[in-house]
Parts: structure tokens; sequence; C-alpha cells
């Protein structure tokens, strides 16, 4: 693996074996050296949460971090293409972490640079860190990914995140249900795909009554933006807010996620609850991202 | 063989069932060398297609990579190579399993539409008509292509 681009690109021998070194960075992370390599972090738009994770991870395996975060003030406002940019932090750094608001820029950086790139989020259409995170926190939670029930709960239409964790999770025969406002179903394109992959999902627009039955739930926010009128969004967001209340029928092992930050969609009266996880699962980004950087770099025992 | 209403040619060859109207795009795609003698047929008849253009390249035999990168602007074309006035092969063209540089990404987030660079499209067989951009990674059929 030189470059980790897209979730299409990794086997599922690739993604186990990121997920043994994460859970052995958690429990050791001692065992990894990354002091004297740098990470530079090129962040066309601002996602600081995905920018801090990356770099928490860095730095506690001992390796340094620059960054460029937004594009004001540097050479890209002079008119400096991508490829050029890219060039010259490659002459800086050991590894770049990239985020842009135009899909397929990480994959064409890697084309230019000599060194590892990790898309760290390209428009709509990748943010493999965040679809292993969520396989990894998945599988801390239960043990296993075979065989379980998910309900996927929000903006399924436009949700990247829920999309790309859907497919990284179908080589483990998972049972999905998809719950979102009628407007926002998951697309027909990734119904089909997982049909022929013969993954069972049934689609909900209420989450009540699945709560028993599923080992995970996976909320995402669902943004007023997304509805053609006030009207309707005033009429179905409240339907998806999760509360402690709704969760007192659920096994003991069903855990909630989150990609975060949050807004509304999740309760606080969850936080205090054995099912809330998304805290461990911001978290669990660090161990995963972790891996990932000592894969690339060529570190990993 | 019905007759043509453009001189038959000695060698080389014949590019039938163009859709009217793309001769001269198909020829773009081609890029003629100076030294070859083109006759180019538009708007002649076709019982499968109403109407059709044709271009024939004396002296020189297109290769079957050079007849495929035509396949997305004239799926159907038949192609036969002439030598001494006998059709010496026949072939269909086939979209090839990677277009570089002739079609522009129909995604305006895609990052070939932001940096000056090349386009890739990826294409297996058993996609149909189906094009994957390399870098957006989206999925694409051969009549939503633009053409550069
Ligand atoms: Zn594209």
């Amino acid at each position: 693996m030189k470059h980790l681009i897209s979730m299409r690109d990794l086997s599922a021998d690739k993604i186990v074996q990121l997920l043994e070194l994460a859970a052995s960075l958690e429990k050791d992370p001692s065992q990894i050296d990354l002091s004297r390599k740098v990470m530079a972090a090129m962040f066309y738009e601002a996602s600081t949460r995905t920018r801090m994770s990356f770099e928490s991870a860095m730095k506690r395996l001992g390796g340094e971090v620059i960054a460029m975060v937004g594009t004001s003030g540097t050479s890209v406002e002079k008119g400096e293409t991508l490829a050029d940019t890219a060039k010259i932090m490659a002459r800086y750094s050991d590894i770049i972490v990239m985020r842009h608001p135009n899909e397929g820029a990480a994959r064409y950086v890697s084309e230019q640079v000599d060194i590892p790139v990790v898309n760290a989020g390209d428009g709509a259409n990748q943010h493999p860190t965040q679809s292993l995170l969520d396989l990894y926190t998945i599988l801390k939670s239960q043990g296993t990914l075979e065989g379980l029930k998910l309900a996927l709960v929000g903006d399924l239409k436009y949700g990247r995140t829920v999309h790309s964790l859907a497919y990284a999770l179908a080589p483990f025969k998972p049972e999905f249900y998809f719950v979102s406002p009628k407007s926002l179903k998951m697309p027909s394109h990734i119904l089909n795909d997982l049909t022929n992959k013969g993954i069972s999902f049934r689609e909900k627009t209420t989450i009540e009554n699945i709560v028993p039955e599923i080992d995970i739930m996976y909320v995402t926010r669902i943004q007023r933006e997304r509805f053609p009128d006030r009207e309707e969004y005033e009429k179905v967001k409240n339907a998806y807010i999760i509360n402690a209340n709704m969760l007192k029928k659920a096994k003991d092992n069903m855990k909630v996620l989150h990609p975060l930050p949050r807004v509304n969609e999740i309760s606080t009266d969850v936080d205090s609850t054995q099912y809330a996880y998304y805290f461990d699962q911001a978290e669990n980004g660090v161990y995963m991202r972790q891996a990932i950087l000592t894969t690339l770099l060529g570190e990993a025992k | 063989m019905k007759e043509l209403k453009v001189d038959p040619i000695k060698n080389g060859t014949v590019i039938d069932h163009i859709p009217a109207g793309r001769v001269q795009r198909v020829l773009a795609i081609l890029k003629p060398r100076s030294t070859d003698i083109v006759m180019m047929g538009m708007n002649f008849s076709s019982r499968a297609m109403k109407k059709k253009d044709i271009i024939k390249i004396e002296g020189r035999e297109l290769t079957q990579n050079e007849v495929n990168s035509i396949a997305l602007i004239a799926p159907h074309a038949k192609v036969s190579i002439i030598r001494e006035y006998q059709v010496a092969q026949k072939s269909r063209v086939e979209i090839p399993n990677c277009i570089e540089g002739l079609v522009v990404c129909p995604n305006p987030k895609c990052i070939t539409n932001a940096e000056p660079m090349v386009t890739i499209f990826n294409h297996n067989e058993s996609e149909g008509r189906e094009l994957t951009c390399q870098y957006c990674e989206r999925v694409f059929t051969a009549d939503e292509m633009i053409h550069i």
C-alpha cells in the first residue's frame, strides 16, 4: 500500500491488517517511533477535527507535523497549481495528508509526488480514514464485524460517511436498516450495488421499532439546507433525534455512533447511558490514523 | 458490398457507420498525418442509422487502438482494412480500457475540471457502456461524456 486514497483500493486483507495494527497501537504505542518523520497536512478546507486527529496520531508516535490550513495567504491564492503545491510539500515532509473540496484531488496528488498521500476527504467522494475508524470502532465495541445488524440513521442521500460505511461493511455480511426521511433515502445505485453483493437491507422512516434488534445505531446529521422547504424539515427533524428514552429496549451490546460534530440529533441524555460510544469513536480515530501513518511510512513491523 | 459514393481505395482503412455529423470529430481524434490521403463522406443513407458518415484513409492501416479511440462518439462504427482493393480485415470499435485526454468529466466538482490536467476514464468490458473517472470515481455512460 503506497497511498490511502479510496476504500475501493483496499482489499479485505489490507483492512484486517490495519484493524489489527490499530488495536496493537492502542495497547502499546511505544512499539513505533516516528521521530524525525514529518507529516504535511494540506488542508484546502478547515476540517479542524480531522486535522487534529491526524496531528494527535502523528505526535503521539513521536512524529512532527507541518500544516497548511485554508488557502488564504498561501501560494495557492497566488494561483499556484495543486501539483506544484504538492511537489513542494513533498520536499518538506515524509507523508502528505490532504483535504480538498474537489473530488479526485488526493488521487491526482498521489500521482504527482514520490511520498505517500492520505486522502482526508475529497469533496463528496471519499474519506477512507473515517470509514476505517468506523470499522475499528464497530469491531472494538462488538468484538466482531461479522453478521451485525446496523441501523444507519439520518441523511442517507448526501451522507458520504454512511455510503462509504455500507460498502466497507459489505464483506462482513451485515444486515442493514436504512432509516431516513423519504426525501433523504439511500441512493438507488448504492441499494443496487448492495443487492448485487447479496447484502440484505430494509428501508424505514422511523427508528423506534427496530431499536431492540440492532447492534449498532449510526446517526448522522440532517441539514436544513438539504430540504426543499422549511416546513418539511420541521416536520421530520424531531423524528430523527435520538434520546435515552428511545433506547430503553436496546440490546446490552448496542452502541450509538456518530461521526461528530453532532448538533441535536443525539440528545445529551444519551451521553451517560451505556449505549453512547461516539466519544470513544473519536478516540479510535487516533489509533486508526496511527496505523495508517505507520503502514504508509513503512514502519509497520 | 453496396456501392459507395466515394472512390474505392487501394490500400488503407475505411470507417463506416459513423453517426451523421460526427465525421469531423472522428478525424480530430484520429489526427491524420499530412501524408495521409483522407476522403470524408457525409450523410450517406443507411438502413440501420438512416444517415451515416464514412471516412477512407488511403495508405494507412489504423491499429485497433487507434480505432478504439473513436468508440465513444462512433460506437457502432465498422472498420475495414483494405489491401489491393480487397477487404483484408474487418473489426468493430470497442471502448478501450483506458481513455486519456479525450473527454471532459461531467462532474463539475471533479479535480480534472479545476486543475490543468489530463482526464483519465477507465472501462471494463463487463460494464457495458459505462466509464469510471479515475479521479472523482463517478460512473458515467458513454453518452453522457463531453468530448474535448
Ligand atoms: Zn471526474
